[in-house]
């Protein structure tokens, strides 16, 4: 296990490294940072001055060794556009999109599982098939179009929730969080539709997949053949080997959805980190793009990582290390 | 005494191209604690019979007509709850291929135990201790340490065993073992077999025994039922059907009994191929592979009388007696 560890640490590691590299090359081919950071009609000797100032003119391994120094301890520079520093901006925004994710993620995950369990249980059914059909048009439709269409519905022609921001917020010490007012509550309601919609169809289908599958298996005519009870059957017997496989998807898609989040936070101008960097872009404020892609890698990779650990711990068949020390 | 009854089952599959009669109106009776062997080439309908008496044939699969009696009381029309309780205390299963027959997320031990709390109403810690004392049963060592390892830590020999302890651990009266050595190493075969026939004798559990091994049913059974397209062809004490088969198909079967546990040996050696489930001929499904076949054999189908110490259904026989 410890092995395994190390293992997936260094792999995550090395993954860090070649994205800060990207990172680090956006600055050296997109645009000249002087001119962003200085005012038009700067004299040459103040572009010169600057350039030395902030280590331009030297040697490319020195000012990669520095970028990859100050990245891994979260320091990317200032911002071009506003001259704070990037962390700082990454800080104030990281809650909104956390929050957006983490219920995007609990809703996916709580309508989904029980959805897939439902249709896989009762193929036949009008309810299952109707989910189908209809968890066919969350995968195909674009989230935009379903984002635009519930602002159409619930802001504009019914008006029970606000089509923009976050509404109001209270600040815990550093966090702002928008689960303690009326408004921030409601002001989540359709952004982490939208962002759920798609990961939810897509886990309500997988589980459905996985556990029909699993309910063909030996195992389960066995466990029947012997008499147990449709209730443990489905809900022990089967559901377990269904979610395994189901949890490294989902974890994959956790990732997924941090990204995803740029487009929800487009259309709801939310004020994320996504949108954060869709502003940047326009403004080619190339700190802010590297900081965000780092930040934004290095959830992934500790999720992916997160991911695997726990899937050694459910699965029994990986704990191999542990299985050869005990066996008889 | 009489354990089990299947009387005239039709089993059928609606399909596509119409009806499928997989069972064809079969008759057998089964005495309690009695080894049933179980013989016939593949798509015989075996399998289909075990699975029609313990109410598992897959829908849109089912019993067209006939009854299934287990100690004179109808089976095969029980609502699926009462089924449910029976399968697995009255009536166990054990499959071909015990690398998949455990769940490998759950432990050998939690397997047992829900199987003995679910038929048995123990509480945990007295089917733990069951669970233990069935693992030795069956020949597991340290079974205390081994009742909570997972599926995958034991070899196929030693998942078989805890398939039987599973299959059995309820205390069932009957047990369908469908080719339950198939998969095993050859070396294995031998010493599954004996450990389930002893369990079965001790416990006084009847045994359906389904295999292709005709060495197997040489030293495992007590009858044998031989079957051919959906048919029953020829049922007798195991003695008298090898040493002196009636029905041509059976007499094929016998010409040389395989040494126990040799695979090579199917049962192949007769010319030709079992028909097509589907618009059968009249007549006896086994006439036109059939070295003695007369004219009566293609138009008028035999139905089973008795002779021996069983039954046959052949025209041939029933003109010799
Ligand atoms: N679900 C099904 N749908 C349609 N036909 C089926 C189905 N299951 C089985 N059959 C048919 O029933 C017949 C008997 O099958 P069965 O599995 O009982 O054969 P068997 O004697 O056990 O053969 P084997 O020795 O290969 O296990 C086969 O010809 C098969 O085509
Ligand atoms: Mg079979």
């Amino acid at each position: 296990m410890f092995a395994f560890l190390l293992r997936r640490i260094v792999q995550a590691a090395l993954v860090m490294l070649v994205v800060a590299s990207i990172a680090f090359l956006m600055f050296r081919f997109l645009g000249d940072p002087i001119s962003n950071l200085l005012p038009e009609d700067a004299t040459v000797e103040e572009r010169a001055d600057l350039r030395e100032k902030i280590g331009l003119n030297d040697p490319f391994v020195v000012q990669y060794g520095r970028f990859i120094t100050n990245a891994a301890q979260g320091d990317f520079g200032q911002s071009y556009r506003n001259n704070r520093p990037v962390s700082d901006l990454l800080a104030e925004r990281f809650p909104a999109t956390a929050e957006l994710v983490l219920v995007a993620a609990s809703l996916a995950l709580a309508l989904g599982i029980p959805l897939g369990i439902y249709t896989a249980l009762n193929p036949r059914g009008w309810i299952s098939q109707g989910l189908q059909v209809v968890s066919l048009l969350g995968i195909s439709v674009p989230t935009f179009v379903t984002g635009i269409l519930l602002i159409l519905l619930f802001s504009v022609t019914l008006g029970w929730l606000p089509s923009f921001g976050r509404g109001e917020v209270v600040d815990l010490g550093g966090w702002t969080t928008g689960f303690l007012t009326l408004s921030g509550l409601k002001a989540l309601i359709l952004p982490s539709i939208m962002l759920a919609l798609f990961q939810m169809t897509l886990i309500m289908r997988l589980v459905r997949a996985e556990m029909l599958e699993v309910l063909r298996a030996d195992y389960i005519k066995f466990a029947r053949a012997r008499g147990m009870p449709n209730r443990m059957l489905h809900f022990k017997y089967a559901l377990k080997n269904t979610l395994i496989p189901v949890m490294t998807i989902f974890g994959l898609q956790l990732g997924g959805l941090i990204a995803f989040a740029i487009i929800t936070e487009t259309v709801f101008q939310w004020p994320g980190m996504g949108f954060l960097f869709i502003q940047a872009v326009n403004f080619s404020d190339v700190p802010v793009m590297a900081a965000y892609l780092v930040l934004v890698s290095f959830l992934f990779v500790v999720i992916n990582t997160i991911v695997d650990l726990l899937y050694h711990v459910v699965d029994p068949r990986l704990r191999v290390e542990k299985s050869t020390a005990r066996g008889v | 005494m009489t354990l089990l009854e299947l009387d005239n089952i039709v089993v059928e599959f609606p399909t596509r191209r119409g009806p499928l009669e997989a069972v064809k109106g079969l008759s057998l009776e089964l005495n309690e604690g009695q080894i049933l062997g179980l013989v016939g080439e593949s798509g015989a309908g075996k399998s289909i019979t075990g699975a029609a008496i313990t109410g598992l044939i897959e829908p849109p699969g089912l019993i067209r007509s006939g009854q299934v009696r287990l100690r004179g009381q109808r089976i095969d029309n029980l609502a699926p709850e009462k089924m449910r309780r029976i399968r697995g205390k009255e009536i166990g299963a054990i499959f071909q291929d015990p690398l998949t027959s455990l769940n490998p997320v759950y432990t050998v031990g939690e397997q047992l135990i829900d199987t003995m709390r679910v038929h048995l109403g123990l509480d945990h810690k007295a089917a733990r201790k069951r669970a233990i004392d069935w693992l030795a049963e069956v020949g597991i060592p340290a079974p205390e340490a081994r009742l909570d390892q997972y599926p995958h830590q034991f070899s196929g020999g030693m998942r078989q065993r805890v398939v039987i302890a599973l299959a059995l651990c309820a205390e069932p009266k009957l047990i369908i073992a469908d080719e339950p050595t198939t998969a095993l190493d050859v070396s294995v075969q031998a010493q599954i077999l004996a450990l389930l026939k002893r369990l079965c004798r001790e416990n006084g559990t009847a045994v359906i025994l389904v295999t292709h091994d005709m060495g197997v049913i040489a030293e495992t059974a007590d009858r044998v039922a031989v079957m051919y397209a959906g048919r029953l062809v020829e049922i007798g004490d195991v003695a008298q059907v090898i040493q002196d088969p009636l029905h041509p198909y059976t007499k094929g079967l016998m010409n040389s009994i395989p040494q126990i546990g040799n695979r090579d040996a199917r049962l192949t050696q007769i010319e030709g191929a079992m028909p097509g489930l589907r618009n059968p001929a009249p007549g006896c499904a086994f006439a036109p592979r059939c070295p003695q076949a007369i004219d009566t054999c293609r138009t008028l189908r035999p139905i089973p009388v008795d002779a021996g110490s069983g039954q046959v259904a052949c025209h041939l026989f029933g003109e010799a007696q």
